[in-house]
Order: C-alpha cells, then sequence, then structure tokens
C-alpha cells in the first residue's frame, strides 16, 4: 500500500506543479493578481506531496518491501539501517526522485522567503522552477518509476552496491544535487528577470544568496564526492577527470563565474547580458551532466544502468529548456542597458577577466568530455581523453586566474591606477615570492612548477589575511559577505598549496609483502604485523595490520581491509588512512599473491598537503555560508534599493 | 556582425551540441573495435573439455563458426548461456567454446595444486556447468593461463568471436550475446558470409 500512496503522492505532485508552471506565468501576462497569488501555496503543496511520495519511498525501503522492483535491486535485508535509507537514493529511480524533492524543496524556500520581492516576480521565479519540477516528474513517471512491483517477490534483495555503502556516499548525492539544483533558482531569476524586461541591480541582489548558497552545496559535494574517491576506490587519487566528475565541476566553474558577475551587476549595474548568460549556463550544464550520468553516452565509472529512452527524454527535455531560455535571451537581451563606464583598468575589467578565464576553462573542460563522443559522432574512430589533456590546459588557465584575483580585490570600481594596485601589492608580492621559493627548496626539490603553485597559493592567501587584519583595525560592523569572500579566497588559496604540495611530493610504493616484511618511505617504515579475517554485517573481509614507525619510533596501526560482500562477487579496497597536519599514510591492500610463503600485494603512499585540500574545500564551504547569510540580503528591497 | 545576431551566438552553440549528443545516444561507448577485425584468426592448439584431442583454428578451414569466450566463474555467462543454447538448436553454426582462466588467480588453494590436477578440476567444473545448463558447444577448449585469450584481445568474459571460411575474424562483440543481437547483427553477417 505504502508504495502506491507515495506513487500517487507523486502524481498529484506533477499536477500541482503544472499548475504551478501555468496559472502565475499566464497571471503575469494578463495582470492577474490572484493567479500570481496561486504560486506560493501551489510551490509549498507541491514540496508537501513529493516529501510525502519521498517518505513513502524510504519508508518501503526500511521495511524492506522487496516487491517494490526498485527496492528489489538497490537494498538487502541484512543492509546496515542507515544505508537502508541511503539506498533511496542509490540507483536513477530513486535518485532522480531525491533531485525533484530538492528542487521543489528549493521553490519552497523561495516560497518563505521572498516576502521582500513583488508578486509578479515571485510569480515567474516559481513558474519557472514549476515549469522544470513538471518536466523532472514527468520522467519519472514516464521512464523511471520506483514504485513498480514486481511479481514473483524476491526473497531478498540484490543490495546497494558496495561501492556506495559509505558515509560520504551516503551524503554527497544529495549535497551535489542540492548544488546542480540550487543552480535552477538562480536560473529561474534570471528567466523571470528577462520575462519581466527589468534586468537591473534589484534582481542581481535577489539572486545573489541564492546563487552562493546553491555555490556552496555544489563546492561541498564536489569536494565530498573527490574525498570519497580518495579513501574507498584504493588508487591514492582524488580526482580522475571521468565524464561525470567532469559534469559536477562545468558547473561550478560557470557558477563561480556567476556569483562573481552578479556582484559587478548589482554594485555597477554591469554585465547584465553576461550575467544572465552566465546563469542560464550554469544551470544547463547541470541538466547536460544529468543527460551524460543518466543516458550512458560517455563511459563512466558512475555507470547508471542507461536506457535510450531516458536519454531521448532528458535530450528533449533539455533543448526545450535550455534551447527556449536561449532563444528569450537572443530576443530580450538587445533591450538590455548598458551600465555605468567602466576603465580598461579597474575593479569591472578585472572581474570581466575573471569571468572569461573560468567560462574558458569550462569551455576547455567540456570540450574534453564530450570529444568522445563528437568524434564518435562524426565516424572518425573511438578514443577517450585522459587527464594529461585536462591538466595541460586546465593548470595554465588557473595559473592567470589565481594571479588576478589579487589585484582584483584591491583596485577600484569604475576606474583604477596600476600604480596604486603596485604600490598596495609590492610587499605581499615579494613576501608571497620569497616564501613559495623557501618552502620549495626546504621540501626540495625546487622545480619551477611547485614553487609558482606555491607561490599563486601563497599570493591568494596572504592577500585574504591582510585584507581581514586591516578591516578588523577599522572601526564599523563587518558584514558576512567581507568574511565570506575572503574566507573563500583563503580556502582556495589552501586548496592550491594542497595541490601542488601532493602533486609535487607524493611517494607511492607497490609491493607485494609478507608478514613482518617491512616498506619504507622515509622516514617512515610500513610493517606487516598480521592478517585476519574479520566479519561485518553484510560482508567478510581480510583485513592487515601495519605498524607504521616514524625514524624507528611506532605511531601508529593501520588496518586496511579487503572487503568480499556476499551479494556481489566484487572485492572492495577498504584503504586506511592516518592523516597529520601536513600528510596521509595512505595503506591499500591488494590481492594476495600465489606462492609458496603467504603473500600479498600493497599500496602504499605518502601523501603530503591532502588534509590540506579537504581544509581548503571545507574553508571555501564555510565562506560561501557566511557570504549567503549576510544580513543585507534578508532587508526588504524597498530600503535599500537607490 | 550585428549588435544583435551576437545574442543568438549561445543559441546556435547550442543546437550544435544537441545534435552531437542526439547521434551520440544511437552509439554506445561500450562497443570497441578490434584491431583483429579482418585479421586472420591467431592460431592456437589447445586441449578439449572431453579431454580425448587437441583443437585448433586450422581444424575449421572452410567452415563460418562462432568463437565463444567463457568460464564457470563468469556471472553474465549464465545469463548468455541459455540464449546460445537455442541458438545452436535452432541454426546449424558451430559454436566452439574457449574456457578463459577457469581456475582464477585468487583461487589461492587451488593454484598451489600441480598442472595436470588444476586441469583436471577445471575440466570437472566446466563439465559440471555444461550438464546443468545445457552444451551449446560442439567442442570446447581450456585456456587455462590465458595465454590464447590475450592473442584474442579478451576485454571481458563473455565475448563472441564470428570467423570465416578464411579463418578470418570477421565481427567481435564483448558481453554476452543477447536474442537482439543475434536478429540484427549476427544472423545478416553469418548468412552473408555463408554466401560467399
Amino acid at each position: 500500500m505504502t508504495p502506491e500512496l507515495g506513487h500517487f503522492s507523486l502524481i498529484l505532485a506533477s499536477v500541482v506543479g503544472l499548475i504551478l508552471a501555468v496559472f502565475p506565468l499566464w497571471g503575469t501576462i494578463n495582470h492577474n493578481v490572484a493567479w500570481q497569488s496561486l504560486a506560493r501555496p501551489a510551490a509549498v503543496m507541491q514540496f508537501i506531496l513529493v516529501a510525502f511520495s519521498f517518505a513513502c519511498l524510504a519508508a518501503s525501503f526500511l521495511n524492506n518491501d522487496f516487491s517494490v522492483a526498485y527496492i528489489a535491486q538497490h537494498s538487502n535485508s541484512l543492509l546496515p539501517r542507515p544505508y537502508q535509507f541511503a539506498a533511496v537514493w542509490g540507483g536513477h529511480e530513486g535518485s532522480l526522485l531525491l533531485w525533484i524533492l530538492l528542487l521543489s524543496g528549493w521553490a519552497c524556500a523561495v516560497a518563505f522567503f521572498s516576502r521582500s520581492l513583488p508578486l509578479d516576480m515571485v510569480a515567474r521565479v516559481l513558474g519557472v522552477l514549476g515549469c522544470i519540477a513538471v518536466g523532472f516528474m514527468l520522467f519519472i513517471l514516464t521512464t523511471s518509476n520506483p514504485f513498480n512491483r514486481i511479481f514473483p517477490t524476491p526473497a531478498d534483495g540484490r543490495d546497494l552496491n558496495p561501492l556506495l555503502q559509505d558515509p560520504g556516499l551516503v551524503i554527497h548525492p544529495p549535497m551535489l544535487y542540492m548544488g546542480y539544483v540550487g543552480m535552477s533558482v538562480a536560473f529561474a531569476f534570471a528567466i523571470a528577470a528577462l520575462l519581466s524586461g527589468r534586468l537591473d541591480a534589484a534582481w542581481a541582489r535577489w539572486s545573489r544568496p541564492w546563487t552562493v548558497i546553491a555555490w556552496t552545496f555544489l563546492t561541498f559535494g564536489i569536494g565530498l564526492g573527490s574525498w570519497w574517491a580518495y579513501y574507498e576506490l584504493g588508487w591514492g587519487g582524488w580526482w580522475f577527470w571521468d565524464p561525470v566528475e567532469n559534469a559536477s565541476l562545468l558547473p561550478w566553474l560557470v557558477g563561480t563565474a556567476l556569483i562573481h558577475s552578479l556582484m559587478v551587476t548589482e554594485k555597477r549595474g554591469s554585465f547584465k547580458a553576461w550575467t544572465v548568460l552566465l546563469a542560464i549556463a550554469a544551470f544547463s550544464l547541470s541538466l547536460l551532466g544529468t543527460f551524460l550520468v543518466r543516458s550512458g553516452v560517455l563511459t563512466s565509472v558512475h555507470a547508471f544502468a542507461s536506457d535510450p529512452s531516458r536519454g531521448i527524454f532528458i535530450l528533449i527535455f533539455l533543448a526545450v529548456v535550455v534551447g527556449g531560455s536561449l532563444t528569450l535571451f537572443s530576443w530580450r537581451a538587445p533591450q538590455v542597458t548598458l551600465g555605468g563606464q567602466m576603465g580598461v583598468v579597474s575593479r569591472e575589467s578585472f572581474m570581466l577577466a575573471n569571468s572569461v578565464l573560468l567560462v574558458v576553462a569550462t569551455g576547455a573542460v567540456l570540450l574534453g568530455t564530450l570529444y568522445p563522443l563528437i568524434i564518435d559522432a562524426l565516424n572518425l574512430g573511438k578514443l577517450s581523453v585522459g587527464p594529461p589533456y585536462f591538466n595541460l590546459v586546465f593548470a595554465p588557465l588557473m595559473v592567470p586566474l589565481l594571479f588576478i584575483l589579487v589585484p582584483g580585490t584591491v583596485a577600484q570600481w569604475r576606474e583604477a591606477q596600476l600604480k596604486t594596485i603596485f604600490n598596495k601589492l609590492r610587499y605581499l608580492a615579494v613576501a608571497a615570492l620569497v616564501s613559495a621559493n623557501a618552502l620549495t627548496i626546504y621540501l626540495g626539490p625546487w622545480t619551477w612548477t611547485t614553487a609558482l603553485g606555491f607561490f599563486l597559493g601563497l599570493w591568494v592567501g596572504l592577500s585574504s589575511l591582510q585584507h581581514m587584519v586591516e578591516r578588523v583595525r577599522k572601526p564599523g560592523r563587518i558584514g558576512g559577505s567581507f568574511w565570506g569572500m575572503h574566507m573563500a579566497h583563503f580556502g582556495l588559496a589552501v586548496l592550491v598549496m594542497g595541490i601542488t604540495g601532493v602533486k609535487s611530493y607524493e611517494v607511492e610504493r607497490d609491493v607485494r609483502i609478507g608478514i613482518e616484511d617491512v616498506v619504507t618511505i622515509a622516514p617512515y617504515t610500513f610493517k606487516l604485523m598480521g592478517m585476519q579475517d574479520v566479519m561485518g554485517p553484510n560482508y567478510k573481509a581480510q583485513e592487515a595490520e601495519v605498524h607504521i614507525q616514524k625514524n624507528g619510533v611506532y605511531i601508529k596501526t593501520l588496518r586496511p581491509q579487503k572487503r568480499r560482500y556476499f551479494s556481489s562477487a566484487m572485492p572492495m579496497t577498504e584503504a586506511a588512512i592516518d592523516t597529520g597536519f601536513m600528510r596521509d599514510l595512505y595503506v591499500s591492500l591488494g590481492d594476495p599473491i600465489p606462492g609458496e610463503r603467504p603473500e600479498w600485494s600493497m599500496r602504499v603512499y605518502y601523501k603530503p598537503f591532502v588534509p590540506w585540500m579537504w581544509a581548503g574545500i571545507l574553508m571555501m564551504v564555510a565562506g560561501g555560508l557566511l557570504a549567503a547569510l549576510d544580513r543585507r540580503y534578508r532587508k526588504s528591497t524597498h530600503d535599500t534599493q537607490k | 556582425m550585428t549588435l544583435k545576431n551576437k545574442f543568438l551566438i549561445p543559441l546556435i552553440l547550442f543546437f550544435v551540441l544537441v545534435g552531437f549528443l542526439a547521434v551520440g545516444l544511437k552509439r554506445d561507448p561500450h562497443e570497441i573495435p578490434s584491431p583483429l577485425i579482418n585479421k586472420a584468426a591467431p592460431a592456437f592448439e589447445l586441449p578439449t573439455l572431453s579431454g580425448d584431442q587437441i583443437f585448433s583454428p586450422a581444424d575449421y578451414k572452410g567452415k563460418v563458426w562462432l568463437l565463444n569466450v567463457w568460464a564457470t566463474w563468469c556471472v553474465s555467462c549464465r545469463e548468455e548461456h541459455p540464449v546460445l543454447v537455442a541458438f545452436t538448436q535452432q541454426y546449424h553454426i558451430p559454436v566452439v567454446g574457449l574456457s578463459y582462466k577457469e581456475i582464477q588467480p585468487q583461487e589461492t588453494q587451488l593454484n598451489q595444486l600441480p598442472t595436470d590436477k588444476k586441469l583436471q578440476l577445471a575440466r570437472q567444473r566446466s563439465q559440471l556447468f555444461l550438464n546443468r545448463l545445457g552444451n551449446p558447444y560442439v567442442l570446447s577448449v581450456l585456456d587455462m593461463d590465458g595465454r590464447v585469450g590475450i592473442q584474442y584481445g579478451v576485454y571481458g568474459v563473455p565475448e563472441t568471436y564470428v570467423i570465416d571460411q578464411q579463418g578470418i575474424i570477421r565481427y567481435k562483440h564483448v558481453g554476452p550475446v543477447t536474442p537482439d543481437l543475434i536478429d540484427k547483427k549476427l544472423l545478416p553477417l553469418l548468412r552473408q558470409l555463408e554466401k560467399t
């Protein structure tokens, strides 16, 4: 009964979604206030119905109702409770339901936190969100219904993919989807502004906190995915330029450009058309990411069971939504007035350079991701594009981006003097240059790439610190957006330091090891003390006991595992990591090697600066939260409008 | 380009992208072209399952036949098996099995056995599998160490090769054979090859 209730509730939600998509937007055309006022209650109702539907599916999962096909495929009675819940989004159908839950949640939040907005604007924004929601709900109901029953009912489920049985992966999809779906709010604001023809500073102010929140979730989601890949896949890598990873990076890059561009539009009234285009692009790339993951057009580690009919649906949806909004853009954008004057050297020009670099980087990543598909479509053969391409094009674009970030934060609006900027930054530049080289020589050997990486990290980091220290000394209340911006920039700096450090100094040892054998990565020695079998709730594991010594002194015991889940033949690697302030020690257990003496293959890594990367991402997230919660945005638009 | 037109650029770029995606949707990225297509099938001599003879591809010169890579430990092979059995009952195309690495490297204890014992064990396991699920093969050979598999570029089990009268590989399929594949790809190809 519960699954049927969930199904029915979802159908009702799509009807409400249809009402939300049609009447408020129509009301803005014929100036019917009653129809416009439908927007808020319809958005709330839609959320309640979708949430109920989601709860029904979750309840069926927790009740082990294997008569539901989706549950039989993705859960098992032995699966621990928290994972039974997380299994709701462990497959295609359920993760789409999560997507729609978050989308209606965002719409509901807009309905609640939009008291300061004019009614017609609310009607348009929620109407656009309603259109997107209807599209996705129809997608679920027609091609990917998670509530379908199967007969005969299997005795037990096939279990959740062991790779997904991990705390990191429980929260990774919701966070990432919050980011993806959150971009729909920025998109809805942009479309609403285009429809109304009012592309002004007020519009930019309204969309800013929503965009920043979405960006924050996206940052956190990508960070979690990377962290999960690092400790769960057992390869010691944290970014693989996999098509699906790229699909999450693309909206992030454009989203980053968008939050900066929105600021210029709000403060100076410039870049309006560009900002709107970025908002459309950020959400379009989120949709494109969905298409790439679900349709199976590209091979990826994130293999959802792909189905061409789903691919066609999303592609048509993508064409309608993005094609429609770009048509609207090409029709309305020429009427947009240009903003204030800007000098060749000014904060605006630095911001523009920032935007352009980010967009070019997006284009490069997009091209690399789709290149195999394009070449195949043109019948030019099969190929794959690997990390060397991405590293080669991405890093050189990030170097100038990081470099101009600092003058961008000190330059004045409208017109700035290069000389003034130079005078402000010369000590900072010298300090960053000297300390970066000192650090590189100390860690040795000196290479220009490492020194450059550290220089950029220190350059951005020290500058953010300087801003914060100077500001604290001055009187007056400091806004959340100030702290947020410098926190996020500082986090970026820490991330850059981390990436530079790990790329330059990581050491990997791939060995065969027997009991009492030793692997040395100076000054650490890893000794295999023993091997034992461990039973988990739904798996059996072989666990190694590895003692780590530093300069001959015992510091830590690591217990990497090789797990065999009962439900699948695929063995899983559970790496063990010792995290310090400056480095990770990482041990991953491989297969036993046949021979007279028991031996195993084992990978041991010394990974300096890895904790810095995670810390940097967390700081960026904290910065995003601080900026989004700035009190300024909560004031009524009437008293702040000039 | 006029000011008005430049705002159309994103739309145009987008529809070019959609065009590629639409074409890409019809392609299978998992389909990997084999460099062995239209090349002579690598020669080998391997013991058959029944144990009384040695098989070599040269024995089938003049026939169109299929080489199917399988193993008892392979889950997809179980899915494929009934399809193959039905296929051989309906059409008289010889299918030769290549039992690939029947004893897996991670079966530590079994690997310590002497070679002839391992071969015997592999025979027993494979025969049991075929007795239980039906035998689609005219004969099946044992590639214990996977060397022949390497020569054929075996990518994942199961795999199926179509080999023509001259001993040339005409088609390769990675993954289980499906009724759909038989109807749309294999049968037309086999008919065409048999005509020549």
